[in-house]
């Protein structure tokens, strides 16, 4: 009897020690990462990512649709290939789609919106997204209205 | 006088290398050891329940009250920005990769370790190691193994059940009591909480510091001065010891895991 009482509540800990573990995996961290059976790669190649990173969310309207999965540099090109993991559900991509690199918010970090195109043929499994806008930098906005108020006051002062 | 100073910090450096291996031999000799499972297991679950789910009781109050507190300070920093929708990211990543690990074994150090501490030497002072070698029994696959492994594995466990019922308490505050919306919340905390980096690594942590805490706790038991101040000392030898070398450990492994490992 005293036997069965510490066998039965060691295995409540461990039963609660794994529940526990999936909550943290499902509700409180993104675990829902996509598998290979229900996703399909997209490859995109911007001109600068800014601060893009691995895992950022891929949307179209706002509505999350993958991931990024890799980023790497295309030796000839210099420019930045983006490999996109799409779930299946939403195959319904045009390929003359753009894929553009924008901030949330003023401060957040970078995401991939894609705006639909209107092509009747859909993006597949490997294909490329041509249209690309790069990543619009902060610092490089700042810096440019900084250089621009200089023209314009040097004027002024000769 | 100058070289009496030298002698004593040579003493004192000879003393703690000397401890230093000899503990280090003694996990690797209970560590290393022909598996006996069928005989083991019984031992190992009585050893988990006594170090395991009596330690449950003080995990989950302390967790509730550990994300209530930094759900309230979290509160009131972002409410200065406005920013009160990443309390969730807050509470959630300040509990999964530090307070969870650390506060966690902090605790299982204080509950479990000296009582794993008291009990070897309590032992060993009233000669029941001895009397089992005379038996053929060897003390360190019997007493000493299934402490061990009983912490390392129940100190994960209760670690992630932790980390649990903080991320709660912190719902319980910032949505149910200062009225953050909850959608904000969740979805904040699960867009910037990672399972790999953050839960994964967290628990890493956490199994490391169940090796090292009940590591020092029966080593302290079984070196313990066989007298009643002696035990005494060993335990406040575990739980100071072993708070500290949390606490370092932690700083160390953060290091590795925030360097891209």
């Amino acid at each position: 009897m005293e036997r069965r009482v510490v066998e039965v509540s060691v295995g409540l800990l461990m039963i609660a020690g794994f529940l526990a573990l999936l909550i943290l995996a499902f509700k409180v961290s993104n675990f829902s990462m996509y598998g290979k059976n229900d996703s399909y790669v997209v490859t995109a190649k911007f001109d600068n990512i800014g601060d893009l990173k691995p895992r950022a969310p891929v949307s179209i309207a706002g509505v999350k649709v993958g991931q990024v999965e890799s980023i790497h540099l295309d030796k000839k090109l210099y420019k930045a290939i983006v490999t996109l993991r799409i779930k299946t559900q939403d195959n319904n991509i045009p390929t003359d789609s753009s894929a553009n690199i924008v901030t949330a918010g003023l401060l957040g970090s970078n995401y991939i919106a894609i705006t639909p195109g209107f092509d009747p043929t859909f993006l597949k499994n490997n294909s490329m997204i041509t249209e690309t806008n790069s990543a619009i930098l902060l610092e490089d906005m700042i810096g440019q209205l900084i250089f621009n108020s200089k023209k314009e006051k040097d004027p002024e002062k000769t | 006088m100058i070289i009496g100073s030298v002698q004593g910090l040579g003493r004192v450096g000879l003393r703690f290398f000397n401890q230093l291996g000899e503990s280090g031999l003694f996990l690797l000799k209970t560590v290393f050891q022909k598996p006996r499972l069928i005989k083991a297991t019984p031992l190992l679950i009585q050893e988990i329940f006594f170090v395991g789910v009596f330690s449950l009781p003080i995990m989950l109050v302390a967790s509730l009250f550990i994300g209530m507190v930094v759900g309230l300070q979290g509160f009131n920093i972002l409410s200065q920005f406005s920013a009160t929708g990443e309390l969730g990211q807050l509470v959630a990543l300040s509990v999964v990769r530090e307070l969870g690990p650390v506060v966690g074994a902090l605790l299982f150090a204080g509950r479990a370790g000296s009582a794993l501490t008291a009990e070897i030497g309590l032992m060993k002072t009233t000669e029941q190691l001895a009397s089992m070698e005379m038996m053929g029994v060897d003390p360190l696959w019997r007493v000493v193994a299934p402490r061990f492994w009983a912490g390392v594995i129940s100190l994960p466990l209760l670690t992630i059940i932790f980390c649990v019922v903080a991320v709660f308490g912190g719902d319980l505050i910032g949505v149910e009591w200062l009225g953050i919306d909850g959608g904000a919340f969740w979805s904040n905390m699960q867009a910037s909480v990672d399972f790999h980096n953050d839960v994964l690594n967290g628990v890493i942590k956490s199994a490391v510091f169940g090796a090292l805490i009940t590591w020092i706790a029966v080593y302290q038991g079984y070196a313990t001065e066989p007298t009643a101040s002696g035990i005494s000392r060993a335990t406040t030898r575990t739980v100071v010891y072993s708070s500290l070398t949390v606490l370092g450990m932690d700083f160390v492994l953060t290091a590795i895991m925030m360097g891209g490992w």
